[in-house]
């Protein structure tokens, strides 16, 4: 069986489908291997390094297609506007296509695909099982993106990551935030922390706190509880409150960190905004935010996706092409991951491939197969799904739009139902109660009671902020107040009933015990909360 | 005196202002301080303006008297020791219950101001309900300071058809009110008044005497609730806006304190208040336990903690009785001198009020940021070397976890057990204050000193 891999024609892309060392391991597995003259140019391979593993060099672009029993692609095919034809025109009928596909968003190509009788594997496609780790190009992509994203800011950044002292002075570490701790993410962590920087880190998901912790970074919590894990191990959208408490952190952190690296996606939607315009604003000059959401576009109100912005005096690199900046090293192990899904399908080493459409690996990879449309595959039983071993969610650097997952709106439902349930009843029973009063109650009366319904309001507000060590001061301190009630004995002790005079004495006498009793005893207890 | 009504408003509101700055103060130690001086320039200001306003003789027997309660006042709270607060704060409630009772009746005797129509019957209903909320702070207050002092044995008194009685005082007293508004003779209207009155002392006597010694916490922030409850009644009856206020404030607050003492217990408000405890369930306690007692002596202890790196000290009612805190801070500071990492974990109902537990350790000057809560650090015992428990027993009780039929279920307990070792210090073997066995005793890892906690403690020290 002969595999061919021709030249990737994107625009801007440098990466290609294999590396020198898995072409020579797919010859040692009996397969033959065409790969197109200059191929490697971008990822900076020659053609000879690949002709001393034993590959054959192709000519030109054509030979190469109609060469391939098997071929072997970064991105998905397009049309060559060199030759005037589409690529998938260019194979044989009926042979074999791996490659990214994003079968999602591209209906068309999978109707040309399927008409062509070709038998595809999408490498987006791979499901997110524990086996298929080594098939999974998604996060060894979004690994590079996180590396890459960390050397992107220290290029636009115009000093030192580490701190340092020299004889011309102290020099302080940059700060660097990043959110989203996925595969990127912890990349990102890994690459500031060895450059010297500060790193503190932000995720939704509460379990990857131990994976921020273990890379030696600061894991920033809210004061709130919300479980942000979705499906597959992808966050998923949380509710009002908790974004709030999210931007309010994201803001207090904008005045500190000098490198932002975000990598928040959540499938099925467009990147959360996390960084605003007045966040921008309150960064120091010269910081640098890298946007590694940006093709979805983007978590900062300012990232243009592709480009490098400067505003309010930060660069905002919206690059979405990090990937293949690195071209050498994500073509090597995107290779790899090919070359560990060719060897699912070829288990005998014989140079040929079997699709095995009951192997749940091949079964979700293969999205078109010998002409059938196979996308989307059959859900795989629960239990299977694994948190993958490096957090999950991983940024996808040349995803148009992510895959539809309809993972929210369970939480805010219940919180509805439960809110109706706990609050409407006591609500209408207070309100028909109110109704109540009102219609007998006269004026001076209504006076006093809104007083009293505003103060009681206005209680409940102070008292929950109070710390609990001093809820001892807080009793005394709130027995000295009631003793107010001295004022009521104060009108009635200058009476001419001899009576009530005698009961106002008393009343003076044990309140007055009470008052300096209670604010004395309170300022004693306060004494030794001091420092 | 002649005031302009307008001037004395003002006043008061000022002094309310002052007292929501005095609560807001609490919300940290450093705003605390000045807080409490907010809240006693307000006291003055109310004071000062309604005796220049209203006061138009007998100023030598008010002087006489506000100096004379001022100076019992001060000398009690100086001479209080820190462990007998709860007692304190007991009788000073008591004090506010019947200064609310005697106002009530003053203001009913009161013949000077008429009132007509709806606006009688409201102001006399007014005046039943604060003479009522009084009556049983007084009685409840008085009773509990009992209990806490040991007057009066902490077990609860379980009157056989306890809640028929309750029952009954309630229909009674709505009954009595039900005459006393429609009463137009005042002689007869007084008497009616006066047979609340003792219904409504005799309701605070029992409600309290039937509830457990572990429950103090809720009593007294209940109590503290219905104190200002019936400041704000008195409010109303006097068309005093500051008492509303202030009541109000007061009452909400003990009203929160209540709900988080009973949510620390996972206890029903209602279930507290109805008394007993455990009444609800089977006979008494789980099933007993069974395992060996593992004894420990000082020398072994003070080996035990000179190895330690993470110890965190658990403290309860028992180190108050002990008076153990400042032996207990001595350890603390020797220990951290050591290099060890000592905090203190704090259940919200250890002690007998809330935030006992922390005013006792920082009168023994326990720096308070190692000074915990019970959720701030109850994942960090397994990382813990020697758990230290002084005097708690209940909040430590694993039962709470394992055993769904035991009363105190589904209480939250510091996890002392998923530590390395325990070393629990104990009088005896008697159960606590819920009467439950306690497991964590027999534990593999827990190891007993028994004896008096301020005793061991100082040995302890010294051993150190």
């Amino acid at each position: 069986m002969k595999i061919a891999i021709p030249a990737e024609i994107h625009q801007g892309e440098n990466r290609l489908a294999t590396s020198p060392e898995v072409v020579g391991k797919l010859i040692a597995a009996g397969f033959e291997v065409v790969v197109e003259s200059d191929a490697g140019k971008g990822a900076s391979i020659g053609d000879d390094v690949f002709r001393g593993m034993g590959a054959e060099i192709a000519r030109d672009t054509e030979s190469t297609w109609a060469a391939g029993d098997l071929i072997l692609k970064v991105r998905p095919p397009e049309f060559n506007k060199e030759l005037g034809r589409h690529e998938i025109d260019l194979m044989q009928e009926g042979a074999h296509l791996i490659s990214f596909i994003w079968p999602a968003q591209n209906e068309e190509l999978m109707q040309h695909l399927a008409e062509r009788k070709l038998t595809v594997q999408a490498m987006d496609s791979i499901p997110r099982i524990s086996r298929a780790q080594k098939l999974d190009a998604l996060s060894s992509m979004a690994n590079i993106a996180g590396y890459r994203a960390v050397i992107e800011a220290s290029h636009q950044f115009k000093r030192f990551v580490s701190g340092q002292i020299t004889a011309a002075g102290k020099v302080d570490p940059a700060k660097v935030l990043v959110i989203g701790a996925g595969v990127a993410g912890l990349a990102a962590i890994g690459t500031a922390k060895s450059l010297g920087a500060i790193v503190r880190a932000f995720d939704t998901r509460p379990e990857v706190k131990e994976q921020i912790l273990s890379m030696d970074a600061e894991f920033l919590e809210l004061d709130f509880e919300e479980d942000g894990t979705g499906q597959g191990g992808y966050a998923k959208v949380m509710s009002k409150e908790f974004v709030a408490a999210e931007m309010e952190l994201f803001a207090r952190q904008a005045y500190e960190v000098d490198i932002i690296i975000t990598t928040a996606l959540v499938p099925g939607k467009p990147a959360p905004k996390l960084i605003t315009r007045g966040m921008l604003e309150s960064m120091r000059d010269g910081s640098v935010i890298i946007d590694l959401a940006s093709e979805q576009g983007g978590n900062c109100e300012a990232t243009v996706p592709g480009e490098v912005v400067y505003k309010h005096g930060v660069y905002i690199v919206g690059y979405t092409d990090l990937p293949s900046r690195l071209a050498a090293q994500s073509s090597q192990l995107y290779a790899t991951n090919i070359y560990n899904l060719i060897m699912e399908m070829c288990p005998q080493k014989d140079g040929s491939i079997t699709v095995d459409m009951e192997d749940e690996v091949i079964r979700g990879a293969t999205v078109v197969n010998r002409g059938e449309i196979t996308w989307p595959p059959p859900p795989i039983a629960v239990g299977a799904e694994r948190k993958p071993s490096f957090g999950g969610q991983a940024i996808k650097p040349e995803q148009d739009d992510a895959k539809a997952q309809p993972t929210t709106g369970v939480v805010v439902a219940s919180e509805i139902s439960r809110f109706s349930k706990s609050v409407w009843f006591p609500l209408i029973l207070g309100g028909l109660a109110l109704f109540g009063l009102g219609q007998v109650a006269p004026p001076s009366f209504m006076v006093h009671f809104t007083v009293f319904v505003l103060s009681c309001f206005i209680g409940y507000m102070v008292i929950w902020n109070v710390s609990p060590s001093l809820h001892t001061p807080l009793m005394s301190v709130t027995n000295a107040i009631s003793s107010i009630i001295i004022l009521g004995a104060l009108t009635q002790i200058s009476s001419g009933n001899s009576l009530i005079y005698i009961l106002a004495a008393i009343s003076v006498f044990i309140t007055c015990i009470n008052i300096v009793g209670g604010f004395s005893v309170t300022q004693r207890m306060l004494q030794m909360f001091r420092g | 005196m002649a005031m302009s009504s307008s001037l004395v408003t003002v006043a008061y509101l000022a002094s309310a202002v002052l007292f929501i700055l005095a609560l807001g103060g609490l919300s940290s130690n450093e705003t605390a301080r000045r807080g409490n001086l907010f809240g006693i320039i307000g006291m003055i200001i109310a004071v000062a303006m309604t005796i220049a306003a209203f006061v138009t003789r007998h100023y030598e027997w008010l002087v006489a008297l506000m100096v004379a309660g001022g100076v019992i006042g001060f000398i009690l709270a100086r001479r209080v020791q820190m462990t007998q607060m709860p007692e304190l704060v007991a009788i000073l409630h008591s004090l506010v219950g019947l200064a609310a009772v005697l106002i009530g009746f003053a203001t009913f005797l009161d013949a000077s101001v008429e009132y007509l129509g709806v606006e009688k019957t409201i102001h006399e209903i007014e005046i039943y309900i604060g003479v009522c909320i009084g009556a049983l702070t007084f009685t409840g207050s008085v009773i509990a300071y009992g209990k806490l002092s040991g007057i009066i044995g902490g077990q609860p008194m379980m009157l056989p058809a306890r809640h028929w009685l309750n029952l009954a005082i309630l229909i009674g007293v709505i009954v009595v009110g039900v005459k006393f508004v429609g009463e137009t003779d005042h002689q007869q209207a007084t008497l009616l008044l006066l047979a609340m009155t003792v219904l409504a002392l005799v309701f605070g006597i029992h409600m309290v005497a039937a509830i457990g010694g572990a429950d103090m916490p809720v009593v007294i922030s209940m109590l503290n609730s219905y104190s200002g409850w019936a400041a704000a009644a008195t409010g109303f009856m006097l068309s005093n806006d500051l008492l509303i206020v202030t009541g109000a404030l007061v009452g909400s607050s003990g009203a929160i304190l209540s709900y988080i003492m009973c949510r620390a217990m996972n206890r029903h408000f209602i279930s507290v208040i109805a008394g007993g405890f455990g009444t609800g369930g089977g006979s008494s306690a789980g099933p007993s336990i069974e395992g060996e007692v593992q004894a420990i002596d000082t020398p072994v202890m003070a080996d035990l903690l000179n190895n330690a790196k993470n110890v965190m000290i658990v403290p309860g009612y028992g180190m108050a009785t002990a008076q153990a805190q400042h032996a207990v801070a001595d350890i603390t500071r020797t220990l951290i001198k050591k290099g060890v990492k000592v905090r203190f974990g704090i259940h919200p109902v250890a002690g007998r009020m809330p935030g006992h537990m922390n005013v006792l350790l920082a009168e023994a000057k326990v720096p308070y940021d190692i000074v915990f809560e019970m959720d701030e650090i109850n994942g960090d015992f397994p990382k813990v070397d020697v758990s230290i428990v002084v005097g708690a027993n209940d909040t430590v009780n694993p039962l709470a976890q394992e055993d769904v039929d035991s009363p105190i279920a589904g209480m939250p307990v510091l996890e002392v057990w998923k530590g390395k070792t325990t070393v629990v210090l104990k009088r005896s073997m008697a159960a606590g204050y819920a009467g439950v066995d306690n497991p964590l005793f027999v534990k593999e890892n827990t190891r007993m000193l028994f004896g008096d906690a301020r005793d061991s403690l100082e040995a302890l020290s010294q051993a150190l």
